[in-house]
């Protein structure tokens, strides 16, 4: 059960490349790896405590007004969440800036909050919203990376950003003045992401090929024994 | 007689339902009172360290000795400041003595949209300093106006409209001497102009705006009149917003 919902979060049902939902937040916020990181970790923070709450609830609001007590629980939750981080990560608040409150507009959040908090138990439920925003992050971070090296030239600039102002683990890869300015403009993002979603969906045929395989071979094996 | 049944227990559940929205409603907005009780200060705080970082990255925070917030005054000039906002002035001093001016102008012409601007003025009318504040410039090629991402900014620490002389301060493609960027002349132009206008607006107001009294608004006729004569020298060929503001 909990590799299955691991699975489903990280891989199977990525809420990036697969449901492709929160497009809009993926999309624009992805110039930097510390920007994606950032976006990840709040999403991340309101996926495990809506789930949480809707859980919690789910047996005693009726299914008619579900869904109007799923926003309230989530709005409440990521404007929290984002008074929290302008009071604590101010600079990368900065950053994000309207992105945060566009975390309500996830449909991630209140897809799970439906498909998956509403009839589960409030344990498997927050470790679903954690491995749901884990895998939003990842696919944030690994198109954080490919722009902003391809932009930039660097990885992990702006650290300081989140980490206190003498953490600088900037990464100059590239030579400066370097940079491919369509990675950074939204093309970029629009592409980017499209070459991650072909690359997922080539391991999984790669993945399944093998497993047709697999038993072919054995039961070749066992003919020609 | 089903019909009947069957509304007596609606009409309850619709009341029902009602009353879980409202309880939701009211636990979701006292969630949200409450983490705003306990960030608010904080938040405060930070927004005011960062506008001093901001400040002092304009004017080092050992030319002055006064607080800077609170010596403020709000002016109006919507051809050499490019708002018809009130433009805060931020005064420093020192023992009591005028030392130099932050102004926050802005460049309405850049690339795509308004460029804000911090620009840091010493009581000769020499630059202390430049930062942009606030922008939507294309990444890659607009944004090497912020200090991040290039040192471009830095070019016009100590600069003043007499060095490099009026008519240079444009960017080298309209004959003046500050560099353009590859691919991109729209933005550095705006914030040359916007500088450039931000010491005429000081050089005909400086005594003015550290006369008043703090918040109030400098009155622009009085101080604009002793300086007329300097206004007409000016040339004609850097843009339109310019020629309008002869005609104040």
């Amino acid at each position: 059960m909990i590799k299955e919902i691991a699975l489903q979060g990280l891989w199977k049902n990525n809420p990036g490349l697969v449901q492709l939902l929160g497009l809009c937040p993926l999309l624009a916020v992805t110039t930097s790896v510390i920007n994606g990181l950032g976006l990840g970790l709040a999403t991340t923070l309101v996926l495990a405590g809506s789930n949480l709450c809707v859980s919690s609830i789910r047996n005693w609001v009726r299914p008619e007004i579900r869904i109007p007590v799923f926003v309230m629980i989530i709005a409440s939750l990521v404007t929290t969440v984002e008074l929290a981080m302008n009071a604590w990560f101010h600079d990368l608040y900065r950053v994000l800036g309207i992105f945060i409150p566009l975390i309500v507009t996830n449909c991630a959040i209140i897809g799970r909050a439906e498909a998956f908090a509403s009839r589960n138990s409030p344990l498997p439920a927050v470790f679903d919203g954690l491995m749901m925003g884990a895998g939003f992050t990842l696919v944030l971070l690994v198109l954080g990376g490919i722009r902003e090296l391809l932009g930039h030239g660097t990885l992990l600039a702006g650290a300081n950003m989140m980490f206190g102002a003498d953490t600088d683990i900037t990464l100059h890869v590239l030579a400066d003045d370097s940079g491919f300015l369509l990675a950074l403009l939204p093309p970029g993002a629009f592409i980017g992401l499209g070459l991650l979603v072909a690359a997922k969906n080539v391991i999984d045929r790669r993945l399944e090929l093998r497993r047709q395989a697999l038993p072919a071979i054995g039961a070749a094996a066992s003919q020609a024994g | 007689m089903g019909n009947s049944d069957a509304r007596r227990p609606t009409l309850k559940s619709m009341a029902v339902a009602a009353g879980v929205l409202a309880l939701f409603a009211v636990v979701g907005v006292g969630l949200v009172a409450l983490t705003e009780d306990s960030t608010h200060e904080r938040i405060d705080r930070n927004e005011r360290e960062f506008l001093l970082r901001s400040l002092n990255d304009v004017l080092p925070g050992e030319r002055y000795d006064n607080a800077l917030f609170e010596d403020t005054i709000q002016v109006v000039d919507a051809d050499l400041l490019g708002t018809n906002q009130p433009v805060t002035v931020y005064r420093a001093r020192n023992n009591g003595r005028p030392e130099a001016v932050i102004l926050a102008p802005v460049a309405p012409d850049g690339y795509s949209g308004a460029i804000r601007l911090l620009v840091g003025i010493n009581y000769d009318g020499t630059l202390t300093g430049v930062r942009v504040v606030a922008h939507r410039e294309t990444p890659g090629l607009g944004d090497a106006i912020e200090v991040q991402r290039s040192d471009w900014i830095l070019g016009f620490d100590q600069l003043s409209l007499k060095q490099p002389p009026l008519e240079s301060w444009a960017v080298r493609r309209d004959g003046g001497q500050f560099d353009q960027f590859t691919g991109a002349t729209v933005t550095p132009r705006a914030v040359v102009k916007a500088v450039r206008n931000s010491l005429l607006y000081f050089e005909r107001h400086r005594d003015a705006l550290f006369a008043d009294e703090a918040s109030g608004a400098a009155s622009d006729s009085e101080a604009a009149s002793p300086l007329k004569n300097q206004q007409e020298d000016r040339p004609h060929s850097q843009s339109e917003t310019h020629s309008e503001s002869e005609n104040d």
